[in-house]
């Protein structure tokens, strides 16, 4: 037996993309070990947007009044449970780790937070569209929407400005966590709930009470659901959105080197204080 | 006798580090620990749990800093230059850390990749280390929930193996093995020395792993280490009336308690830690 071959030498990008793809393919590896719960959640969250759908059916009205509200909350529900999704992955990278007990051995290997982080925000970015494409499938078998005059290019374009928002922000989340074992994880859901509140999902964010209001300016998936319903239900150019383009391409600016930075000094307190193990 | 950094693959001076445990009550968990590893030595450490083991593994493999003094693998500082010492290490704990439902396949790969080795370098590998350490290629595929311990621990130093560590960390790598898979896994740390330049760092409570295994012997006991040398140096340290002792007596001499004792003393000191904030 001759065990004994050496690391290849090879430069550091190569080491951290090879790094990337491998939390890119454990992520799917898992996917596909857990299908069946995957399955049961995808059927939940289907379940859930036709139940809404409904909700705009039985709106009442014009039969295009009807078709613009159940639209209206469609795309607030597809969008959401993509946008959402990112966060939640995201946010949820060491508690990942300390569930399965490789939060040790990920930690100690060479690969950088960076790398686990993007790797992580890769995966989440296809799996959500995935999801995001067999849930427009189902609906659209049941309803009828008001998508005579969308941009969908335009609507894309928004979707990935804010993912790269979403990755950034679910970064500065996942440090949770790290500072505190047993109720960090707690933390980052009680800030995806108030995403959903803040966000203007089912309502225009101006019917929310005037202290609610600057918490629905400080998320990303605002303007991005300002944006994407202006592009599909009116037709709305992509160059007409600038004052939703241009808070989500400074956040996209921020929250990702921020959510680093936040990793970064999280980990390193996570290790004086002993924190950074399997048991919280 | 002294040596030089280059023949030195590890080295600890004064490391200390302390725990909080309550508001106003702190934990020594090492004090003040000084050791050096030569390149291509096994040392082992014996301690009861609690005895600061698994936190000297931690601080040498970069997950928990310590306090004050200074840890270097091969001339490099293991809290300024991370990223580097830890390329050249890995480790095998007594609790095998995988993604159970994945299978081993997949685990190997995934571990692998960590430390930039990509699929089309490490999958003839695995085959053939996995070869060597006795596992039943068949069952390659399984998830890792479905094997057994000792097979769950031969797949955690293959993993280790496939990433060529200079510096093997094993915290109590057979713990909780039935004797034929301890036997297994004693004998793939004997192969992997012979056929592999690497140094090893083993912590174990059994005394005869640590005789078998290792060049040299160190004891710790809570936080400190009360003496190291080669298990003849030590059995003559404390030798009686010209009759050398066995291991347990030099623990015994060493520390005023077997392992046993030592062990439950612990447990009956032992208070949670609090580490939530």
């Amino acid at each position: 037996m001759h065990l004994a071959a050496g690391l290849k030498t090879r430069p550091n990008w190569q080491r951290e993309a090879i790094a990337i793809w491998g939390y890119v393919q454990r992520n799917y590896f898992l996917t596909k070990r857990y299908f069946m719960w995957e399955l049961v959640w995808l059927v939940y969250s289907v379940m859930n947007a036709l139940t809404i759908g409904f909700i705009g059916v039985g709106f009442g009205g014009t039969s295009e009044d009807a078709a613009r509200v159940t639209t209206y909350l469609l795309i607030g529900t597809l969008i959401w449970s993509y946008l959402s999704m990112i966060f939640d992955l995201l946010s949820e990278t060491v508690s990942w780790e300390r569930w399965e007990g490789t939060i040790e051995y990920t930690f100690m290997s060479p690969a950088s937070r960076a790398a686990q982080l993007v790797g992580m925000g890769v995966y989440a970015v296809l799996y959500g569209i995935v999801r995001m494409i067999i849930m427009l499938g189902v609906i659209s078998l049941f309803f009828d929407m008001s998508l005579g005059d969308a941009n969908y290019l335009g609507a894309l374009g928004m979707l990935a400005i804010c993912s790269v928002s979403l990755v950034g922000f679910g970064m500065v989340a996942a440090v949770m966590p790290l500072l505190s074992p047993e109720k960090g994880q707690q933390v980052t859901s009680i800030v995806t709930a108030v995403l959903l509140l803040v966000s203007g999902i089912y309502y225009e964010v101006d019917v929310l009470p005037g202290w609610l209001q600057p918490l629905s300016v400080m998320s990303p998936v605002t303007y991005a659901l300002d944006g994407i319903r202006d592009m599909l239900l009116d037709g709305a150019s992509f160059a007409s959105q600038w004052e939703n383009v241009w808070p989500l391409l400074i956040m996209g600016l921020i929250f990702p080197p921020l959510g680093l930075w936040l990793f970064h000094e999280g980990e390193m307190f996570a290790k004086r204080t002993g924190r950074l193990k399997r048991s919280g | 006798m002294t040596y030089t950094n280059q023949d030195l693959a590890l080295e600890l001076r004064d490391v200390g580090k302390t725990f909080r445990k309550k508001r106003n009550e702190y934990a020594h968990a090492l004090k003040s620990v000084s050791l050096e590893l030569r390149r291509g030595e096994c040392v082992g450490i014996l301690g009861p749990n609690g005895s600061g083991k698994s936190t000297l593994v931690r601080v040498i493999s970069t997950l928990t800093t310590q306090d004050s003094g200074e840890v270097r693998i091969f001339g490099h500082d293991a809290v300024r230059e991370a990223k580097t010492v830890q390329r050249y290490m890995n480790r095998v704990s007594v609790e095998a850390s995988f993604f159970k439902k994945m299978s081993s396949l997949e685990n190997l790969l995934f571990g692998a990749k960590l430390y930039g080795v990509s699929d089309s370098e490490s999958r003839p590998r695995i085959k053939e280390i996995l070869d060597g350490v006795g596992f039943d290629y068949k069952r390659i595929n399984e998830p890792m929930e479905h094997l057994s311990r000792g097979m769950q621990q031969k797949i955690a130093l293959a993993r280790a193996l496939l990433t060529s560590p200079v510096l093997m960390l094993l915290d109590e790598p057979t713990t909780g093995l039935d004797p034929r898979s301890k036997k297994d896994v004693q004998a793939l740390v004997q192969r992997i020395r012979a056929d592999h330049d690497s140094t090893i760092l083993l912590c174990t409570h059994d005394m005869d792993e640590a005789e078998q295994l290792c060049d040299r012997i160190g004891i710790l006991l809570n936080g400190e280490l009360v003496a190291i040398d080669t298990v003849q140096g030590l059995k003559q340290h404390y030798q009686k009336d010209g009759v050398l002792p066995t291991l347990e007596e030099v623990f015994m001499a060493a520390t005023g308690s077997t392992l046993e004792e030592a062990e439950y003393a612990d447990e009956l000191d032992a208070e949670p830690v609090a580490q939530g904030a």
